[in-house]
């Protein structure tokens, strides 16, 4: 008999609470984005959980297209960390504050 | 909540053992204060996914997690840092506001309880086998490509012009503004100067 899928919604609820709690935490840009992809993979993990023990091949279709989305987004973000750094070396997610008009 | 000990060995130890490295690998995230070292903490996290994703009969979505995520995603993340020369310690312990960490770990246990509670007994409801069944005959790649290419094709699409879109964008980005070559900002870069610098006004 296979593990009970409580187990891996709580390790997943546990891991998207990390997540959530570096993003919050922590100033460095690249290191909050990390945050965000530990975010995705406890969404992925319960996708799946939930595909099993709901005997239903559509929640590790899910799966697929977050990991689409996650690719989208990391590229579209590293982007905009990039020409950020470009113009202030060192920047913290704190210093962001300067975009306003 | 069931008991870990109702299933077998194997499947209790590989859940046990994957699960300690997923909450080492993100706590490793949070608190490492080298970027390097939460990437390469991030890779450790990935890779426990991965195994409990083997756990769970997704063996597909496994061998997407290791390439897509620690091969791709997270060579991106350490490329970006190597190329921006970011690699420095970071101050840990500077708070923007007085108390916002204590605020921010009380949030985040508070929401982890609310949602063990919430949950209760009933872990999974709904309608079984909706887009097809998990268990029919056949590997898990023939039924994932099959309910990949028949129920969920537009979507399938649309995930087509995303990546396009996504493409693009990065290139908008990452390219060097035309005009900003006189902004005293960039003077740091180091690039042979360009012709039309000379003639501007």
């Amino acid at each position: 008999m296979s593990i009970d899928p409580s187990w891996y919604l709580t390790l997943a609820a546990v891991l998207f609470t990390i997540g959530a709690l570096g993003l919050i935490v922590r100033r460095n840009v690249l290191v909050m984005f990390m945050c965000v992809e530990l975010m995705l993979n406890a969404a992925n993990l319960t996708f799946v959980t939930f595909a099993r023990s709901l005997n239903d091949i559509g929640g590790q279709v899910a799966v697929f297209f977050v990991l689409v989305v996650a690719a989208a987004e990391v590229v579209v973000g590293l982007g905009i960390i990039v020409a950020i750094f470009r113009r202030r070396v060192g920047a913290t997610a704190d210093d962001a504050h300067e975009l306003k008009g | 909540m069931g008991t870990l000990l109702a299933a077998t060995i194997p499947d209790a130890l590989t859940f046990a053992v994957a699960a300690v490295i997923v909450i080492v690998g993100g706590i490793g995230v949070v608190c490492s204060r080298n970027p390097v070292h939460a990437a390469l903490m991030l890779v450790m996290t990935l890779f426990g996914i991965a195994v409990l994703f083997i756990e769970e009969n997704a063996q597909f979505l496994a061998a997407v997690q290791i390439i897509v995520y620690a091969g791709a995603i997270v060579v991106l993340f350490l490329f970006v840092i190597m190329l921006l020369g970011i690699d420095r310690r970071e101050a840990l312990f500077a708070d923007a506001f007085r108390g916002q960490r204590l605020i921010a770990v009380g949030l985040g246990i508070g929401g982890l309880v609310e949602v063990l509670l919430l949950a209760g007994s009933h872990w999974t409801t709904g309608a079984h086998a909706v887009a097809g069944k998990l268990n029919a005959s056949g590997n898990n790649v023939t039924k994932l490509g099959r309910s990949l290419f028949t129920t969920y094709l537009l979507p399938f699409e649309v995930t087509s012009a995303l990546l396009i879109v996504a493409v693009i964008g990065a290139v908008v980005l990452a390219r060097r503004p035309p005009t900003a070559a006189a902004a005293p900002e960039e003077e740091e870069v180091t690039e042979a100067p360009e012709p039309e610098e000379v003639g501007a006004p």
